[in-house]
């Protein structure tokens, strides 16, 4: 740990000067709020699960119905890939390999993430097909109330990583547009790690025998 | 055509209009609040027109980043709320005063009054209040410039003012939940309301909660990482360290209300089931979120108010904290257990007895840290200096009354006790003595000692004991007496009873709520004589008490950037500490160019847009929710796009005001104690040691 640390995750480091000193309370006050959110997608998860059962599903389908694996594990492999994509656009930053690179990195991160918002949509509709809508069962009101609210949070990550380009582009890699970033990458990471649980607890555990 | 343009919003959503079909009393109440309010709403527009204030208002307070404006607009709002909300339950006593066999109002308008009464004193008085005190102390006393996120200090007050504009605009247009400020569905979904009462619920606590949240996150990153040189974290004032535990609950206890909320508004507006008795809803689901937030909220509410009492008993005493360690560890203790019980809000509802007993005992621990606080501050008591000032009177009550308040909670903590007095009036009666002693006596402690810092005069000393003595008593009144009732059986939440014997009871409590009515009086006349006399209440040099902390080593009221040079901290008590070592008020030896965040209007737009989308997603107003989020939305990135948003004040401007309150300072006689509320008191507090050896502890 060296003393250039100023927050937890990436830093960007002395040579960025005053980007870097400046990141301190910005990028902490950013892990706080993810902390938050944390808590708000613990909470939907805590719902999903005590319906789960087949008193939630009342009589509606089930998991089994609704789910394609398939599907849904290249979605999987979509996201992940887009983390790391991202984490290229970060380490670009911060060794200062210029705008070019950062901006084709993001752009990767932002067709990956538009891609699994693509398929999961796909699913959605699939899902709407056989009757598995929130309307149907307590189990598919937490289910909607969920996945869903994941693939929000992507699309809003989706708006930012465009919001970004064009600040780029407009303002060029200013303090500000570093600091955002920065968040940005935490909140897009931090999006993956939700789907990791979504991934494992709704649908490997939905399908599980 | 029209339910495009104006949704489910009719003729029939104004209460006037019910009120001219049936002129009943409940409907002419009803109808009377309606046009108080937009009399009111009116007559503040017609006033600020009539005395040209619109451009000093909009330019020093409305897009004002200040951290201290801001709190000021933060407690300007809670006093306006706490207003109706005392009106309210001055109407729902009068109500039962009435009520054997009947009553003047309907049950239905009952409901509402206690859901809004509920909803009103916790979201937008209590809570609005903190936030205002927290704001306009918490900076001042780490020696911060100002929060670590100006701007969205900003937007925070404008999304707790529009959850505050809904529940008024409900009076005029509609009606509120009948559903308790709880709101339990299933009785709240659509099946049982499918008006807009819930509904108005629903947005201005998910509006106005994550305006909290984001006040949270800001309160913790300012204390984390804005505290001045030599600030360690066990220098700071008991107050931060309240703060930084009120703002942890913050982040983690808001969340769960904001699902809760989120969920029951699907269910209502899209159908879905996540609370419903039918297709494999589960209201247990929402009382476990709501309460998830709802019991660290109480303590959300009261821990701050802690604070404030542990900076007036130690200053009007003339001592240092007693145990300052323990307050600490008992403060955090408190913040994590209240995360521990929320399962005894629902002791009644059918979960096991192992169960029942563990949350039973988890809620009595709080008492153990809470008696610690207790003792602590009688301590600091004990062979003190002790002046009976405002605040110190409310500190008094608040000792007897939240100790009674106290204590029966560990009484409801145990299940069996619990199961007894289950929704009766007994459960009232321990809230309302808890949060009244402890939370409102505390913030009203906290007005009366941080007036003078906020605004250079202090608060007229006559009216304010008036209003203290009252309140203590229109307390006692008012809420005793509901626990015999409570304990004899009589409900919660009931417009009407049937048993006599209960009659005499009702009137000893409108009685009291008339004692509480005439200090909300006495407390409006104080301001108004208050700023009538300022000239003779003026403390412009900063340190009228003899305080302790930073806060009260700078003017009165502060400049914009709080410190003319930060402070280096070298003790607890720092400003206490630099009196005595005689080491305050001397010039600086360099005066630095200081960088502070420019105004902007972008909390106002915030505002604005979600209080339409509120009250657009109430009435079902589809076109106009989806344009006011997009506007708001636009408005947010537009402003990310801006790259100068910091002025530089420079050195010789900061340099000028500060030498010259420093000579007025030197120039004008120290004041003791037994003066310090007398016309001779200008802000310049002599120091007096403590005589004995005892007492310097």
């Amino acid at each position: 740990m060296t003393t250039s640390n100023l927050h937890p995750g990436p830093n960007l480091g002395d040579h960025h000067g005053e980007a870097h000193y400046g990141a301190e309370a910005i990028v902490f006050g950013f892990w706080v709020f993810l902390m938050s959110d944390l808590v708000i997608f613990g909470l939907v998860f805590a719902s999903y699960l005590t319906v789960a059962n087949q008193m939630g599903m009342a009589g509606g389908p089930g998991p089994a119905e609704a789910f394609d694996l398939r599907s849904v594990f290249v979605q999987t492999m979509i996201l992940l890939t887009s983390s790391l994509t991202f984490g290229f656009a970060t380490l670009a930053m911060r060794c200062n390999h210029g705008r070019a690179a950062i901006a084709r990195w993001l752009a990767v991160s932002l067709l990956l993430g538009i891609g699994f918002l693509t398929l999961e949509l796909r699913d959605f509709a699939h899902m709407i097909d056989v009757g598995a809508v929130p309307q149907r069962s307590g189990f598919w009101s937490a289910f909607w109330g969920l996945v869903p609210l994941h693939g929000v949070h992507v699309a809003s990550g989706c708006l930012w990583i465009g919001v970004m380009l064009a600040q780029m582009a407009v303002l060029g890699m200013i303090p500000a547009v570093k600091t955002r970033i920065l968040r940005l990458g935490l909140f897009w990471h931090f999006l993956d790690l939700i789907w990791v649980a979504i991934f494992s607890i709704v649908y490997l555990g939905g399908l599980m025998p | 055509m029209t339910d495009t343009l104006f949704g489910r919003l009719d003729l029939s959503s104004l209460s006037l209009w019910h009120a001219i079909q049936t002129p009943t009393p409940s409907e002419l109440i009803a109808a009377g609040a309606a046009m108080a309010v937009i009399l009111g709403g009116f007559g503040v527009l017609a006033l600020l027109t009539w005395f040209r204030l619109w451009g000093p208002l909009w330019r020093n307070w409305l897009t004002s980043v200040d951290h201290k404006r801001i709190g000021i607009m933060y407690c300007a709002l809670a006093l306006i709320m706490l207003a109706r909300g005392v009106i309210e339950g001055v109407l729902m006593r009068s109500q039962q005063a009435f009520g054997l066999h009947g009553g003047f109002l309907t049950p239905e308008h009952f409901s509402q009054l206690f859901s809004t009464h509920g909803t009103i004193m916790i979201f937008f008085v209590a809570m609005p209040f903190i936030a205002g005190v927290i704001n306009y102390v918490m900076p001042l006393q780490i020696g911060a410039r100002d929060m670590a996120f100006p701007v969205m200090n900003q937007i925070s007050l404008g999304l707790t003012a529009t959850g505050a504009a809904l529940v008024m605009i409900s009076l005029v247009l509609g009606q509120f939940s009948t559903g308790g400020w709880a709101n339990y569905p299933p009785y709240t979904g659509a099946d049982f309301q499918p008006g807009p009462g819930p509904d108005y619920w629903i947005w201005s606590i998910v509006l106005a909660g994550i305006g909290t949240t984001l006040s949270g996150i800001n309160f913790a990153v300012t204390i984390y990482k804005e505290r001045a040189p030599g600030m360690q974290f066990l220098r700071m004032p008991i107050f931060c360290w309240t703060v930084i535990c009120t703002s942890i609950i913050m982040v983690f206890a808001l969340p769960p209300l904001t699902v809760a909320a989120l969920m029951l508004a699907a269910d209502r507006y899209l159908d879905f089931h996540f609370f419903t008795n039918d297709l494999g809803g589960n209201m247990m689901n929402y009382v476990n979120l709501f309460w998830l937030f709802g019991h660290p909220e109480v303590y959300l509410l009261v821990i701050p108010c802690y604070g404030i009492f542990s900076e007036v008993i130690p200053t009007f005493s003339g001592k240092r904290i007693y145990g300052y360690m323990s307050m600490v560890y008992a403060t955090m203790s408190i913040a994590v257990l209240s995360f521990c019980v929320w399962l005894h809000h629902f002791f009644t509802m059918g979960q096991s007895a192992n169960i029942n007993a563990a949350f039973g005992i988890a809620s009595m621990a709080i008492a153990v840290p809470t008696g610690v606080k207790t003792y602590n501050w009688l301590a600091t008591l004990f062979r003190g200096r002790v002046r009976m000032t405002v605040p110190m009177i409310y500190a008094i009550g608040f000792f007897y009354l939240f100790v009674i308040g106290g204590l029966t909670g560990v009484m409801l903590a145990n299940p069996v006790i619990s199961y007894q007095v289950h929704n009766t009036l007994f459960l009232v009666a321990h809230f309302h003595n808890v949060i009244i002693p402890g939370v409102l006596f505390g913030l009203l402690a906290g007005y009366h000692f941080w007036f003078p810092k906020a605004f250079g005069f202090r608060l007229d000393e006559r009216w304010g004991r008036a209003a203290a003595c009252l309140w203590i008593a229109g307390f006692s009144f008012t809420f005793l007496p509901l626990y015999w009732l409570g304990l004899q059986g009589m409900p919660r939440r009931s417009a009407t009873f049937s048993d006599p014997a209960f009659q005499p009871v009702m009137w000893l409590a409108l009685f009291g709520a008339a004692l509480i009515l005439a200090a909300l009086t006495c407390l409006a006349v104080q301001l108004w004589v208050s700023i009538r006399n300022r000239d003779h209440l003026a403390v412009p040099l900063g340190d009228p008490w003899n305080g302790r902390a930073l806060e009260w080593s700078i003017p009165s009221p502060p400049p914009a950037y709080n410190f003319a040079v930060l402070p280096q901290v070298a003790a607890r008590d720092d400003f206490a500490m630099a009196k005595a070592d005689g080491r305050t008020f001397a010039e600086p030896d360099a005066y630095e160019d200081i960088e502070m965040p420019d105004n902007t209007a972008i909390g106002m737009i915030v505002c604005v847009c979600a209080t339409l989308m509120g009250l657009a997603l109430v009435f079902w107003i589809w076109w106009l929710a989806v344009l006011s989020f997009a506007v708001m939305l636009v408005a947010l990135i537009g402003r990310t796009f801006r790259v100068v948003t910091t002025h530089v004040i420079p050195a010789a401007e900061i340099a000028a005001a500060h030498r010259a309150w420093l000579a007025r300072v030197q120039a004008a006689p120290a004041v003791s104690r037994r003066d310090e509320t007398r016309e001779r008191n200008r802000g310049r507090a002599m120091l007096e040691r403590p005589t004995t050896p005892e007492a310097a502890e």
